[in-house]
């Protein structure tokens, strides 16, 4: 049945290991860049990382920078997605909805509300930069947080939702919103690099608790015209392991097939893994309860 | 809205917005715990899935030859009133307080029901027989529209509202030429706060409209305007709406300064946003020209194309050109709580005058293309509910 989303978990790396009966969860010190456009929405593939983060098999911690929506928004989206993944091939487990409410209780959810908060203003010239440097103090305290309560083999990923945001916030100085971006990229290899030599005596099997820190973002792509863009978007898709594109078809929308997906994978450096550079290309269909994705013409 | 859902602990649990919602005028409960507004246009509720949701924020873009924009905006306004919402109105006209008096009057549904009636018997003889299951669809939409005809009224252009709809307290004009952003946006604030404090949470709806956000006589985008003058010379409508953002148009190092201008007007969008996310309203701007990078902020975009009776070409491509006023594309609707989007049947309509009061919009009909004159034209959409038939018949 959920073939569909499968599809989407092995292009970003994430993979059921259904002999070692564990699966991995989202891959460690990973930085995965999420662009749409205005036709088509991306906010798909963050509620999946959000799911397939808090679902059983995984027991990473989660911190969701949100400055578009607020929380009762993802905890409705959340509570209808359907998990599905198998222990064995005959034995699988369904896991129905995500709460996202017990799991911020269970301290596993961190969930940081910026729809309400100004960024200071400041007159021209001089832009500081004070509201991002809170901002980032109190990702960076919530890491901290994680880490030392639940050990340093936790897995964090902290998702920005949505980038595009921050740089308004950052008045749109390329320098500041980059330097933030920065700043979470030394977060999540800070947290990661301590892992990475974990992982590799985890031996052949690879163990879901001791993961890195990864960083999930999405951004809009056509909001740039054509030279501006070269600095904010290049340099994210140089940072970014996992480059994730939803486009609409190029015929127009339609009813069953609602955009495209093309994910480039530039190999996770893991070494259970190959890391070759991958780029899927599928088309997708959303539904309340998942996404479904498809190869082109294969649906019937 | 975060405190309100963390109680409930199950997944399967009664929309309680659901009950009262129902019986507040002007309020429809929609699908995922929504709650939609009507935008005063029944068309474009139906077109919308049931109007404007609560907490979004509409943009209009204003076509640069025909104020249609203001058609939209009176509507909608005129619709908050009737239902008697607490509404914001800021214009860079010297007293806002003049355009209420050009809001149109609700149609009575007496008035409405021959309409109808007249509507039917005339696509009865109009419609060919292949369409006659579309015309069935079109009726089921007819129905559901009476029944509902408190949530959202059919206005008479011709005639000014009644006075006992404009004695409510709630209404601030507020003019947009002394003000700066900072200032603006507190009355904003202050507007909403006022309301949902004085009328609980769900009680009544906010409406607040704000008319040519970055007009030229604003005290706040005096450098904008110089930078809207280069940027007419740019070609519009190169693909899509993705006009290149103002501050990149400048030759020269103008840029500089207008990147702050910028920059501060979409800070103000976002916490606008936020603002209104927050209180259950709904405000809607409308913006000479879109930068594409506003869009991300945007719930529901709707862009009003430049029409001008003399476009030949269109009037070729299209059967029912003559009576058309303009036409209304929907670019972006964003969904509040679910991640599946809306498809619309078509994202660019017709405005048409019914019987010269009441605005109606329907699909694009294309006219049948003769094969040798080439393509058929990019923006317009599906003609399902096809009621006229071409010049070119078979």
């Amino acid at each position: 049945m959920d073939r569909s989303s499968q599809l989407l978990d092995e292009a970003l790396g994430i993979v059921d290991d259904t002999s070692s009966m564990v699966s991995s969860s989202f891959p460690s010190s990973s930085v995965v860049l999420i662009e749409d456009c205005v036709e088509t929405s991306g906010a798909f593939v963050i509620h999946h990382i959000l799911k397939r983060s808090l679902s059983p098999p995984s027991s990473a911690a989660v911190v969701l920078v949100s400055l578009s929506h607020p929380f009762s928004h993802y905890d409705r989206i959340l509570r209808k997605l359907v998990h599905t993944f198998a222990l064995s091939l005959s034995f699988v487990l369904f896991s129905q909805g995500c709460n996202l409410a017990a799991h911020r209780d269970n301290r596993r959810f961190f969930f940081c509300d910026m729809l309400m908060v100004d960024f200071p203003r400041q007159g021209q010239g001089n832009v500081s930069k004070g509201g991002l440097i809170e901002l980032y103090a109190k990702i960076q305290k919530v890491v901290e947080d994680i880490s030392s309560s639940f050990g340093s083999g936790k897995c964090i990923t902290i998702i920005l939702d949505d980038f595009s945001l921050i740089e308004v916030a950052a008045n749109g100085s390329l320098n500041h919103s980059l330097d933030f971006l920065r700043y979470c990229y030394a977060l999540t290899s800070e947290f990661g690099l301590g892992l990475l030599v974990h992982t590799s005596c985890g031996g052949v099997y690879p163990l879901p608790s001791i993961q890195g820190c990864s960083l999930v973002i999405l951004h809009h792509e056509d909001i740039y015209s054509a030279e501006e863009s070269a600095a904010l978007i290049l340099q994210m898709e140089y940072l970014a392991d996992v480059v994730i594109k939803a486009e609409p078809l190029a015929t127009g929308l339609a009813a069953d097939v609602h955009g495209q997906l093309t994910v480039l994978n530039k190999g996770i450096h893991d070494q259970l893994r190959s890391s070759k550079s991958k780029v899927h290309n599928f088309h997708f269909k959303l539904r309340e309860n998942g996404v479904e994705c498809f190869y082109p013409g294969t649906q019937a | 809205m975060a405190t309100t859902t963390r109680p409930r602990t199950s997944s399967f649990s009664r929309n309680p917005l659901a009950g009262p919602t129902s019986q507040v005028p002007g309020l429809k409960p929609g699908p995922n715990g929504s709650v939609f507004i009507s935008s005063g246009i029944p068309d474009l509720d139906r077109i919308l899935g049931g109007g404007f949701c609560l907490g979004s924020l509409v943009m209009v873009m204003e076509d640069p030859e025909a104020p249609h924009h203001m058609l939209l905006l009176r509507n909608f306004m005129a619709q908050g009133l009737v239902h008697n919402q607490p509404l914001l109105y800021a214009s860079p006209a010297k007293d806002p307080k003049g355009f209420l008096g050009t809001l149109p009057n609700p149609i009575s549904s007496k008035d409405e029901k021959p309409r109808d009636h007249a509507a039917e018997q005339d696509k009865g003889l109009r419609i060919a027989w292949q369409y006659k299951k579309y015309f069935g669809e079109n009726q089921q939409g007819h129905d559901s529209r009476d029944a509902k005809h408190e949530y959202c009224n059919d206005f008479d252009l011709r005639k000014p509202l009644e006075r006992q709809f404009l004695g409510g307290k709630n209404i601030i004009c507020v003019s947009t030429i002394d003000l700066t952003l900072e200032t603006f946006r507190e009355r904003c604030r202050t507007f909403l706060a006022q309301n949902s404090r004085n009328n609980g949470v769900m009680a009544c709806a906010s409406r607040i409209a704000i008319q040519s956000f970055c007009a030229p006589q604003c005290g706040y985008f005096d450098k904008h305007s110089e930078a809207s003058k280069k940027s007419s010379l740019v070609p519009q409508f190169v693909k899509f709406i993705q006009l290149l953002p103002l501050r990149y148009l400048g030759v020269d190092h103008l840029g500089l300064l207008l990147s702050f201008q910028d920059w501060d007007m979409l800070a103000f969008i976002k916490s606008l946003k936020g603002i209104v996310q927050s209180s259950n309203s709904v405000a809607i701007i409308t913006l000479k020209q879109f930068q594409a990078c506003e869009h991300f902020l945007l719930s529901i975009c709707i862009a009003l194309p430049l029409t001008s009776n003399e476009d030949k070409e269109l009037a070729k491509l299209l059967t029912g050109y003559q009576e058309m006023v303009g036409l209304l594309s929907i670019h972006k609707v964003a969904r509040i709580n679910t991640q599946v989007p809306l498809v619309l049947e078509a994202s660019t309509f017709s405005i048409k005058l019914h019987k010269r009061r009441s605005l109606v919009l329907e699909c694009l009909n294309q006219a049948p293309i003769d094969g040798s004159t080439g393509a058929s034209y990019g923006t317009s959409g599906s003609c399902s509910g096809s009621t006229k038939q071409g010049a070119l018949d078979f």
